[in-house]
């Protein structure tokens, strides 16, 4: 039912089962998308229907309607590595056997928050300049004795708090619906070992609930990559246009 | 498994203390996945994008330019059409004045040729008159001469006699006359 962890996670060092997923996921969307956007027919075969359906998901429902303009191309990569790398990371929590997401480590939920935090930092700088930390923390049309309460808070809450929530929503997610699942399962394990029948028999009663909980997991697992990505482009679109906000 | 969480709570690492290895791996992970995607993944399907874009346009345009041909042709049709009715109309008109032309033509020469056969008559009745006018005078004159020579024959005494003479004498001359005709 559960592979074994290659090493104990939360092993200092060492080469864990966690590890091996995430190469995997970076094998599996590579090869998926190379297959499918390789042949670049006019009228698409299925696969590539399938991986154009995909990154059209990405490029038109998130950067093209969030972004806009005419420089959103520029963030399409970025998104759609982002949206289908943690996708599939999630996913493996649904798989049979594999079943561990690989973000309920929190490493590559800080990783991954990083990278978009120095993203939307970098584009903001390049864009206004060193302006743009003045536009991201004072609002305008705000009176001058408010100030000095809102500055700070629009400082925590803009570049303190904001890659925390970040990283920790994808994070405490997945690890909880991992636990619940884990939880489940040791429970019925142990109900079904008990010697009184009834208690034997309520091993049903938490099956049914495991199962609507493994469902309502893989919607989040999905939701998470998606509200992931679609914050990063928020953020990338406030970074773009400070000034007029 | 339960060993597993349990000994997980137990040993009191906090969940939020990342794995160092494990921010490498997925890091590396995602700087490899990043570049196939911008580096092939991207530029394949904008390429197939485009190259779709452009055959939907060419499409549109192609038929917007068969379009434009098509009514430019049928502006022809219809600047033929317009044509060839004016010069029909043309032509019809020049025949109704030229037949005019030609009838006034016609008239005029029967008109002069009606005179001329008119003139023609007249002068030919004046000199059949003339001709009739000498030779009658002629022969009234031979006629009288014979008239008188039979009257002075047959004695002139009787008036009786003489009327008699006359009137076989006309009546020979219309004889004569009649036979001549027949």
């Amino acid at each position: 039912m559960h592979l074994p962890a290659i090493l104990p996670w939360g092993a200092a060092e060492g080469f864990s089962k966690q590890m091996l997923l995430v190469i995997l996921s970076v094998v599996i969307i590579a090869t998926f998308f190379l297959m499918a956007a390789r042949k670049g027919q006019l009228v698409p075969g299925r696969l590539q229907f399938a991986g154009e359906a995909a990154y059209g998901f990405v490029r038109n429902g998130i950067a093209k309607d969030i972004i806009g303009g005419k420089d959103f191309m520029k963030y399409v990569p970025l998104l759609f590595s982002l949206f289908f790398f943690i996708l599939v990371n999630n996913i493996y929590g649904a798989i049979p056997v594999i079943q561990l997401p690989t973000f309920s480590h929190v490493g590559g939920a800080y990783v991954m928050a990083a990278i978009v935090y120095v993203t939307w930092i970098v584009i903001g700088v390049k864009k206004n300049g060193l302006r743009y930390f003045k536009l991201a923390t004072v609002p305008t049309g705000v009176p001058g004795y408010i100030l000095p309460i809102v500055i700070p808070i629009e400082i925590i809450s803009n570049f303190l708090v904001r890659p925390v929530t970040h990283s920790l929503r994808l994070f405490a997610t997945m690890l909880a619906g991992h636990l619940i699942v884990m939880i489940a399962g040791s429970g019925i394990e142990y109900l079904v070992t008990q010697e009184n029948l009834l208690l034997k028999g309520t091993s049903i009663l938490v099956l049914g609930g495991a199962i609507a909980m493994y469902m309502l997991e893989a919607l989040i697992m999905v939701l998470q990559a998606y509200v992931f990505t679609l914050l990063t482009a928020i953020y990338i679109e406030g970074a773009l246009h400070a000034d007029s906000h | 498994m339960n060993q597993l969480i349990i000994s997980a709570a137990v040993e009191g690492q906090s969940p939020l203390v990342p794995n160092p290895w494990e921010m490498g791996v997925v890091f590396a992970g995602f700087a490899v996945l990043m570049y196939i995607v911008v580096k092939y993944v991207v530029p394949m399907f904008e390429k197939t994008f485009a190259e779709r874009a452009e055959a939907i346009e060419g499409g549109i345009a192609k038929a917007e330019k068969a379009q434009a041909e098509a009514s430019a042709a049928l502006e022809e049709y219809k600047q033929q059409l317009t044509d060839a009715r004016a010069e029909a109309n043309r032509i019809r008109e020049e025949a109704r004045a030229e037949g005019a032309q030609i009838l006034a033509d016609l008239k005029e020469k029967a008109a002069a040729e009606s005179a001329r056969i008119t003139a023609q008559a007249h002068a030919a009745i004046q000199s059949e008159r003339q001709a009739a006018v000498v030779s009658l005078r002629a022969e009234v004159g031979t006629l009288a001469t014979t008239l008188a020579g039979r009257i002075v024959g047959e004695s002139l005494d009787d008036d009786a006699r003489s009327a008699r003479v006359v009137d076989r004498f006309l009546a020979d001359l219309e004889n004569q006359n009649a036979g001549a005709a027949k």
